[in-house]
């Protein structure tokens, strides 16, 4: 059961609800979720209320990833996708929280859920598809129709840029649920072979180094990936809602 | 024994004890790992727990959402403001402080200037009254030195015609005195003087 790497995604219930006869019980997966935002603001809010003019290390951090995400989304977006700087920046700490805390030893890995992933994607995606309409009207369908094609080949392009603008909620959602999923079953089949080599004997014990100077190799290259991946995932957000904000601007 | 292993784990849970054999199989391998959670479909594509999920993460990052809004971004953005108009504000005030010491400086220097040439001007002009001092006390004295010598040329031009009068009464007295001695007799005065004027006018 121990060394059955898909058991870490295993869902159970801490306190069972049912509405209506649908399934909303409060989960391993909903405790993460509260623990990521328990965590998240509480550092956030814990680091800045001393705001100090000369800032403390926490309150260093906490500035840092602000001007972080404000100036990947001034780069992105332009100053009118400002407006979206609490959004973007509540997705990026949600989802590096996530990936980090999921880096502990039988922490559940929130993330690691394709219907979470998914879920912030439409959340992004829906944003950008309903300020587009609300700001530009019809003229946001233009995003669909890059200028400067010949009109024989528009008909094609059209259709290339729809379906890529629908493939991004797919997209966006799968990279970050398959990183992370790949990631931790990886750590826990080296971590595995350790466990199982380790039970042979004095040659096992031996021969156990190697996957354990993997995982350890791979818990540092998984850091990274939890990182990464939140910088990916901000980073798209951004580029998707200078589409709302610039629908022409291709 | 992986069996009984599997079944030591599984026990606890297992409440009711005829469902413990089915509990041990599930366990044991990797085929039949499915079986555990209902319907042997991989975990995070299990859509029995999808409608959780989704609930609890609309509650949780919907709360993280609106407390980042609300709090946490109108935080750190007035810190770095406040931190930003406080580095512009002292940027500012080393400005001024700058221009002012500029303008005391240029001041200053003025006020160097001022006095140096001012301090030139009362050396030249107490040179200038040294020289005119100097040059009206040696006018001075020049006259009265001369004003001397002209004393004491008159002076000696009243003592030479002194003396030549008195130089015809001794040529008289003389002369008078050599003639008793020699002829014995008087000559009269008016001889002698005649003789006298004579000599004079000759010599």
């Amino acid at each position: 059961m121990a060394n059955d790497p898909i058991h870490q995604f295993q869902i159970s219930k801490i306190v069972p609800i049912e509405i209506g006869g649908i399934d909303f019980s409060f989960t391993n997966a909903s405790l993460f979720m509260v623990a990521t935002v328990a965590c998240a603001a509480g550092f956030l809010y814990f680091a800045t209320s001393q705001r100090g003019l000369i800032p403390g290390r926490a309150q260093s951090v906490a500035e840092m990833s602000y001007e972080f995400i404000a100036g990947m989304l001034r780069e992105g977006a332009g100053s009118h996708g400002m407006k979206f700087f609490p959004l973007v920046f509540s997705l990026f700490m949600f989802v590096l929280t996530a990936n980090l805390l999921g880096m502990f030893p039988y922490f559940y890995t929130v993330t690691s859920q394709i219907i979470v992933t998914f879920a912030l994607a439409l959340l992004v995606i829906g944003t950008v598809v309903v300020y587009g309409f609300y700001k530009h009207g019809l003229h946001f369908l233009q995003l669909f129709v890059p200028s400067g094609v010949p009109g024989a080949l528009l008909p094609l392009v059209v259709a290339i840029e729809v379906i890529s603008f629908l493939s991004r909620p797919v997209s966006l959602s799968v990279r970050l649920f398959a990183n992370m999923l790949a990631g931790h079953i990886t750590l826990k089949v080296f971590a595995g072979f350790v466990a199982s080599l380790g039970a042979l004997g004095a040659l096992g014990v031996g021969g156990a180094v190697l996957p354990l100077i993997m995982t350890v190799a791979l818990t540092g290259l998984e850091f990274l990936v939890a990182f990464l991946q939140a910088y990916v995932f901000a980073v798209l957000t951004c580029m998707y809602l200078n589409d709302a904000v610039h629908p022409g601007g291709h | 024994m992986f069996v009984t292993s599997a079944y030591a784990q599984t026990a606890p849970a297992a409440t009711d004890p005829h469902a413990a054999p089915a509990g041990e199989v599930h366990t044991e391998t990797g085929a039949a790992h499915g079986g555990e959670h209902g319907g042997g479909v991989f975990p995070p594509f299990d859509s029995t727990h999808f409608a959780s999920q989704l609930l609890w993460l609309v509650i949780t990052f919907g709360l993280f959402y609106l407390l980042m809004k609300k709090v946490i971004v109108p935080r750190v953005g007035g810190i770095l403001e406040h931190r930003h108009d406080r580095i512009a504000q002292d940027l500012d005030e080393a400005a001024r402080l700058k221009a002012e010491a500029d303008a005391a400086v240029e001041t200053y220097e003025k006020e160097l200037a001022a006095a140096r040439s001012k301090g030139h001007q009362i050396a030249e002009t107490a040179r200038e009254a040294a020289k005119t001092k100097a040059a009206a006390d040696r006018a001075a004295i020049e006259a009265e030195l001369s004003e001397k010598l002209a004393a004491a040329e008159t002076r000696i031009g009243e003592i030479k015609a002194q003396a030549f009068a008195e130089v015809g009464q001794i040529a008289e007295e003389t002369a008078s005195a050599i003639v008793d001695q020699l002829i014995g007799a008087k000559a009269s005065g008016e001889d002698i003087k005649a003789a006298v004027a004579a000599a004079k006018t000759g010599a």
